[in-house]
């Protein structure tokens, strides 16, 4: 697969939905892709299934805050200059990028990297959605060191980290960002072929496109587009339980911020199928818990996204307002991120919730 | 005494005022000149009120010309766009997300030079004024008389902006320059877009002012006159002929502040059924709400203060289907009603003809759909009820009943009491609603920036915020003793330390009343 200017929307989209309420707004994302494109790009996608154990990819990514993403726009040629000093630090080049993170603006960066370098991207990620921070990747959870792992500024100003832990990286690379100016673009996790097949959230990149192509496909010939999206998950490559599990309005959302996090609750009171019913969201950035009348429907790690009922369209934890007329829609996780060690690093228990990770489909 | 006069695409509307009064009202087709039409309309409410040019204090016009000329891509200039902001950006150059039509009206001039801001207010880099000079020449080279500047984190600090600026007028004789920090908010492209559709309408601005001037002096009114921004607040003629941009969605919001006023309510929900759709937003202190998310205009993305309105398919020219399942609407008739509704003769079921076989109102022949069965009637109505009650309660921000103000042709359908309403009004004048909201004389100042409380400390940067917000409210023209603060915002910043917050501190007060002068 390719991506192109014709498919570039349907991924933006799709992108949205994996973020699950959180990830940053993927409009910059787009409009950086978009740019690369023009001037021509060819962005070569590798499937994870074909590659050869000696692939050896390079995840790249943005830290920092989605309100100065907007002002001070992510620069591509600054995630270049972390790869090249991972590369120095192992005295081995790569031939691969990847994404770490499949959700929201970072599943856009890998793609520009790719443009810019003229390197592929290999369609998989640590997440299948997105997660606040740097040690809640699946490769993290199987035993990928995530260093080197360089930050690198506008200016081309590079910091090195080498960490005993991932939470260690995440906690020193967050600092500098700061003194970077709120934005830092990061290469980490280098990984051999063998190691993305035995760690990865597989196809995801493809993923992205094929939702976005579905709620598309759905609008235009007035078909429901969230029932669409759920139809395709149910029928796709690696068909994954979906379900919606509730229709509703927003009636009250309780949200501050804690430590950097958007952290809060969203209610619902139902309409349609779920009248007489309510709902209650509890997210941390991205979406962590779902009750409806007061028992547990879906649990982090699958993923819980709000929809706008009528569009599809991914609605964030931070622009959810009363009267949204929303469906809340699970999805499960991909196996690889339900084992009790990936639960140990992102399960509920990981976000200080007091539930246990229950699957989607046993809690239908 | 005041005027306020609505030049919509279709009807110039006038109104003459007095403190919440309405003397008198004029409606009249707009005409191609524009000129003739505001001079025909303010001689009609003068005439009718026996007033002579002496006695009006002001004039307030809304128009939609501006929004109109962007949207079709008309009478547009091109515009050089200049961003202070390397190494920072360069991959999403200017101009980007336009779309092609607009692209080429506007054409192709971006330069990038080195500068920009922090989060925190240090230099990106310093200003590379040897480029900014560079790029002065070839746009003079290129005979652009128009453009614009923008800067990141310009909300911040606006000393680079101002610095170019002053590098052009050197370099340029007579160039019109737009400032990103005159014209938007944080959120870089949006706010940079929304300074180049300033900067590419600034011929129409002089001419559009031009014609105002004219038409006041023609009637011999040597009062100041003001335009209505899209926050419902005043700005002066000289400032809206540098910045038409700011009347970009002024219809919506003088009407829904028109018919706030004319029924007495500054907090409430305006309701306007027109043929098609129906516009629902809410009114908080007799300010529209603003949309919280991004709003584009004719394709491109920008972030203004634009009411936050909810658009349904649901007006009195809409198709009732009485099928599987009854529908009303979203397609309509529209302005064809008059030949296609049953009680005009024609062969579709409308909300129209509901309302007339319900007996809710007299129009047309209703002897054409006395055979209409009373379920069909009965059902259709509370399907109607039924899409308004969910608009209503989608705008509202809480759970609680508000007031309903109900305007526009269509209101005839509401036959019945509203969930979620505590009282409906239904003004009379609301067909000149526009003109009333246009003629309401209030004017604001408003600042967004981020802080450091952790520095700063919040009660400082706090009343720092609402102090300048009030300065500027002076500055445009209001009664220092009037302003009060509209509006704070608080958005702490996720992924930073505890302390960085984003504030937005709005401010409004009545605007200074004086006699002659020329505005």
């Amino acid at each position: 697969m390719k991506l192109t200017k014709d498919n570039l929307h349907d991924f933006i989209r799709g992108a949205a939905i994996l973020g699950t309420g959180g990830g940053g707004d993927p409009y910059v994302g787009r409009l950086m892709l978009e740019q690369e494109l023009r001037k021509g790009a060819d962005i070569e996608i590798l499937d994870p299934d074909n590659i050869s154990d000696d692939v050896f990819a390079i995840n790249v990514f943005s830290m920092g805050a989605p309100t100065v993403f907007v002002e001070k726009i992510p620069n591509g040629a600054a995630t270049v200059i972390s790869v090249r000093k991972v590369e120095q630090v192992l005295g081995r080049k790569f031939n691969a990028i990847m994404p770490v993170e499949a959700g929201g603006v970072n599943a856009t960066l890998p793609l520009i990297v790719g443009a810019l370098t003229g390197l592929p991207v290999i369609d998989a990620d640590g997440m299948g959605r997105a997660f606040p921070e740097l040690q809640m990747v699946t490769y993290n959870v199987y035993g990928v060191d995530i260093c080197p792992l360089v930050t690198t500024d506008d200016y081309g100003n590079s910091v090195t980290y080498e960490t005993d832990t991932a939470q260690r990286a995440e906690w020193l690379a967050r600092g500098v960002c700061v003194r970077m100016g709120g934005i830092s673009q990061a290469a980490g996790y280098p990984m051999t072929g063998r190691q993305i097949k035995d760690t990865a959230v597989r196809h995801t990149l493809t993923l992205s496109v094929e939702i976005g192509q579905a709620v598309r496909e759905a609008r235009e010939q007035h078909r429901d587009p969230v029932d669409s999206l759920i139809d395709y998950f149910c029928t796709a490559r690696h068909p994954r339980h979906a379900a919606t599990l509730f229709d509703g309005k927003v009636v009250d959302v309780l949200r501050e911020t804690k430590q950097g996090f958007t952290v809060g609750r969203v209610m619902l009171d139902g309409i349609e199928g779920s009248t007489g019913k309510h709902c209650e969201v509890t997210f941390r950035n991205e979406f962590l818990i779902a009750k409806t009348d007061g028992r547990v429907v879906a649990t982090v790690p699958d993923l819980i996204c709000c929809l706008d009922r009528e569009t599809a369209e991914s609605i964030t934890t931070e622009s959810l307002k009363y009267g949204n007329r929303v469906k809340i829609i699970g999805i499960a996780a991909a196996p690889v991120m339900r084992t009790p060690e990936a639960l140990a690093v992102f399960g509920p228990r990981a976000f200080m919730m007091e539930n246990d990770f229950t699957p989607l489909e046993e809690l239908g | 005494m005041r005027v306020g006069v609505d030049v919509g695409g279709t009807n110039t509307d006038a109104v003459l005022m007095e403190g919440d009064a309405v003397l008198a009202s004029f409606k009249a087709p707009t005409t191609a000149d524009v000129e003739s039409g505001i001079v025909g309309a303010i001689r009609a409410v003068m005439a009718d009120a026996d007033v002579v040019a002496e006695s009006i204090e002001s004039v307030m016009i809304g128009t939609t010309q501006f929004t109109n000329a962007f949207v079709e891509g008309r009478r547009l200039v091109e515009v050089a766009v200049i961003r202070a902001a390397l190494p920072a950006t360069a991959s999403v150059q200017p101009l980007l997300d336009f779309p092609e039509r607009l692209a080429n009206a506007v054409g192709n001039h971006p330069y990038l030079v080195p500068g920009g801001y922090e989060f925190d207010g240090r230099e990106i880099s310093p200003l590379g004024e040897k480029e900014v000079l560079a790029a002065a020449r070839d746009i003079k080279r290129k005979g652009l008389n128009s453009v614009a500047i923008s800067c990141v984190f310009s909300p911040i600090n606006d000393a680079m902006e101002k610095r170019i600026a002053e590098i052009l007028r050197n370099e340029i004789n007579d160039v019109e320059l737009t400032l990103s920090t005159d014209i938007g908010r944080v959120g870089l492209i949006e706010r940079e877009n929304a300074t180049i559709m300033n900067a590419s309408l600034v011929e129409l601005s002089k001419m559009v002012v031009g014609s105002f001037r004219t038409a006041l002096k023609n009637l011999n009114i040597t009062a100041p006159f003001f335009v209505s921004q899209n926050d419902g607040t005043l700005m002066s003629a000289d400032y809206v002929e540098r910045y038409p941009v700011l009347t970009f969605a002024s219809g919506p919001t003088n009407s829904m502040r028109g018919a706030a006023r004319l029924s007495g309510q500054d907090n409430a929900v305006v309701v306007d059924i027109g043929g098609t759709t129906t516009d629902v937003g809410v009114l908080v202190h007799g300010f529209p709400r603003e949309s919280a998310v991004s709003v584009d205009i004719g394709g491109v993305r920008t972030n203004f203060r634009m009411p936050d309105i909810l658009s349904i398919g649901l007006g009195g020219g809409s198709y009732v289907r009485d099928g599987e399942r009854l529908t009303v609407g979203p397609d309509s008739v529209g302005f064809e009603l008059t030949e296609k509704a049953l009680v005009f003769g024609g062969d579709i079921l409308t909300t129209t003809d509901i309302a007339v076989a319900a007996g809710a109102v007299d129009i047309g022949d209703k002897s054409r759909v006395k055979n209409i069965n009373a379920a069909l009637v009965k059902n259709s109505l509370a399907e109607i009820h039924r899409l308004i009650e969910n608009a209503i309660d989608r705008v509202k921000t809480s759970v609680e009943d508000s007031p309903v103000v109900l305007v526009g042709g269509g209101s005839v359908l509401v036959t019945q009491k509203l969930r979620g309403a505590s009282e409906v009004n239904i003004p009379d004048k609301s067909a000149v609603a526009n003109a009333i909201g246009a003629g309401m004389a209030q004017v604001g100042g408003e600042i967004d920036r981020i802080f450091s409380y952790e520095t700063e400390g919040r009660d400082a940067a706090m009343a720092w915020a609402k102090e300048e917000a009030i300065q500027r409210a002076v500055a445009a023209g209001a009664v220092a003793d009037s302003v009060q603060i509209l509006e704070v915002e608080e958005l702490p910043l996720t992924y930073m330390p505890a302390g960085a917050v984003r504030l937005r501190v709005k401010a409004v007060g009545d605007l200074a009343m004086r006699k002659g002068g020329d505005g």
